[in-house]
């Protein structure tokens, strides 16, 4: 079943001169077509700019299209009643940890949400317990977010979305901030919730090595949508990549670096464990 | 020489009964026009210990020269050492708030007091170091890209003309072009004799850019050296939640398997040239 449905999306920006008068627009996503099955583990790639926010910000209802429509658990975003609806199912995780905790404990802000929504008092210890859980926080419960690091804040973050049990998470840039453990740690624990829980996840990132470990990898480039496919489709495609600013994976780069070269290596290779095997293959 | 540390602590508690430490017995000197980054993770003490060196926090014990002045002497005078040492936070194009490019560029200057035409001429020169299209001077910073934005926001304290440039994480949030264009300027800046001072979570650009590496680890000074020593210690720098280049894993690897390849090759170039030198017979 395909939990995310967009067709033909189209968002434009108005740009306004010094004096507020609109001077034109600026198409930021550009004709989208794109399915999201249930318990999909999905990369956005693209440059700053691609227009990979906006698209993702569609599936929540953050921004409306203007023209093309969103579906989200086979309904319409632009015309869902009340548009929280369609954020608990739909949470996201932004860049900045520190941007979006405001409890004065790790327990009340994970609570912050259901509480919203009106989810009764008995119900929310509990939500708020597995939540928690889920996000491997639960020894946090009582600290303040001040004196947690930059992972733990995302996972924080985490635990507040699922506290509201949504079926889909769409992080933007959720580890850009954050040092090579706390990277790991959020990684780790979005990867558990898409195996475990069958959570989808929406992950827009830079880190070309993050992107490699996802089911399905998409790249936009200028607002279009221009590769969708398994990461190893997608990083074979090397040249194509490079030519819209983007890399490929270091591993990926060096082993078609010596494919050049003459050596016989297997397209799409990931990791350093895949290099190291292919290349003791050639003797 | 550029910095001189010796023994420098800092404890937000310093009084009391168990002070805890944010940067705990650290001593290093910096040479002028050198690359150094400082990596560690969340909570190590890099930023604690970044800001002794532009005056901004005051350790609780040592001293930090600078240029060969004690600047924890008493009565030091702060404001000649701001504009020598330019430091760059997290995020800098948060703080851009003027109507145009150049303004915004202008406003270090005019804050010395220079006149107009100085601020003007220091302003373009700072433009043109960081690589800002020219015909995009007279825009509003609101309308650039996050790249272009930092660079602006970079320009700014450069137009100081500052001998050393303090960098807290930038690159932080940048697609791949974006971080090796800020990287390879920093780069320019360095070769133009300015003392480049990165702190870094990406263990890739500390790997490639910097000529030294110093690596904290609660508080302390674990490391210092350059990166082929640093990078040498794979197995403790994952155990302080630091991770080394994809390369070096490689390597690691290649060498367990009965390959005769160095210890430690940080760059995909070399790795390549050294790979094709085995496999290609």
């Amino acid at each position: 079943m395909n939990i995310i449905e967009i067709l033909n999306l189209i968002h434009e920006y108005k740009e306004y001169d010094d004096e507020g008068n609109s001077s034109g627009t600026v198409r930021a996503v550009d004709n989208v077509t794109l399915e999201v099955k249930e318990g999909d583990f999905v990369a956005i790639l693209g440059h700053n700019g691609s227009g990979k926010s906006t698209l993702a910000k569609h599936v929540n209802g953050l921004l409306m299209p203007t023209a093309g429509s969103v579906m989200l658990l086979g309904r319409s975003v632009p015309e869902a009643d009340p548009i929280w609806t369609v954020r608990r199912d739909a949470g996201m995780i932004f860049q900045n940890p520190d941007n979006q905790i405001i409890g004065a404990s790790v327990e009340e802000d994970v609570a912050f949400g259901p509480e919203n929504m009106g989810v009764p008092q008995e119900e929310l210890a509990d939500r708020v317990t597995e939540a928690l859980s889920k996000a491997g926080m639960s020894a946090f419960r009582m600290s303040s977010p001040n004196a947690l690091s930059g992972g733990q804040k995302q996972r924080v973050a985490i635990a507040g979305m699922l506290a509201m049990k949504p079926r889909v998470l769409l992080m933007d840039e959720p580890t850009a901030m954050l040092d090579p453990s706390g990277r790991k740690e959020v990684l780790k624990t979005v990867h558990e919730l898409n195996r475990e829980e069958g959570i989808t996840v929406v992950l827009i990132t830079h880190y070309m090595e993050e992107a490699a470990d996802a089911d399905r990898v998409i790249v936009m480039n200028e607002g279009k949508l221009i590769m969708n496919g398994t990461p190893r489709e997608v990083f074979s495609r090397v040249e194509e990549l490079r030519a819209c600013k983007l890399t490929v994976p270091a591993m990926t780069e060096l082993a078609y670096e010596l494919k050049q070269e003459g050596l016989d290596l297997p397209d799409g290779i990931l990791n350093w464990k895949e290099l190291a095997n292919a290349l003791c293959n050639l003797n | 020489m550029q910095f001189e540390l010796k023994d420098v602590s800092f404890s937000y508690q310093p009084d009391a009964k168990e002070p805890k430490y944010a940067v705990h017995h650290v001593s290093f000197s910096v040479e002028k026009g050198e690359f150094l980054a400082i990596i560690g993770h969340t909570g190590s003490g890099k930023s604690t210990l970044i800001q002794f060196l532009d005056g901004l926090l005051k350790p609780t014990s040592g001293k930090v020269f600078f240029n060969g002045t004690e600047i924890t002497a008493k009565g030091y005078q702060y404001s000649n050492l701001r504009r020598l040492v330019g430091l760059v936070f997290q995020y800098p194009e948060h703080q851009l708030f003027e109507t145009t490019v150049l303004k915004d560029v202008c406003y270090g200057p005019k804050n010395m007091g220079l006149d107009k035409e100085e601020q003007q001429a220091r302003a373009i020169r700072a433009l043109k170091a960081v690589r800002f299209p020219e015909d995009s001077y007279e825009k509003s910073p609101f309308d650039l890209s996050g790249g272009e934005k930092r660079r602006v926001a970079i320009a700014g304290v450069l137009a100081m003309e500052p001998e050393c440039l303090i960098l807290d994480e930038p690159t932080a949030g940048l697609d791949p072009h974006g971080r090796e264009d800020i990287l390879s300027m920093c780069r320019e800046l360095q070769g133009s004799g300015i003392t480049v001072i990165l702190v870094s979570h990406s263990m890739d650009d500390v790997a490639e850019f910097a000529e030294r590496i110093l690596v904290m680890d609660s508080g302390e000074l674990k490391y210092d050296g350059a990166p082929k020593e640093v990078f040498r210690h794979v197995d403790a720098l994952e155990g302080i939640g630091l991770s080394a280049p994809e390369t070096v894993y490689l390597m690691r690897e290649l060498k367990k398997r009965g390959y005769d390849v160095p210890e430690v090759v940080l760059n995909t170039e070399e790795a390549k040239e050294i790979l094709l030198d085995i496999f290609k017979k």
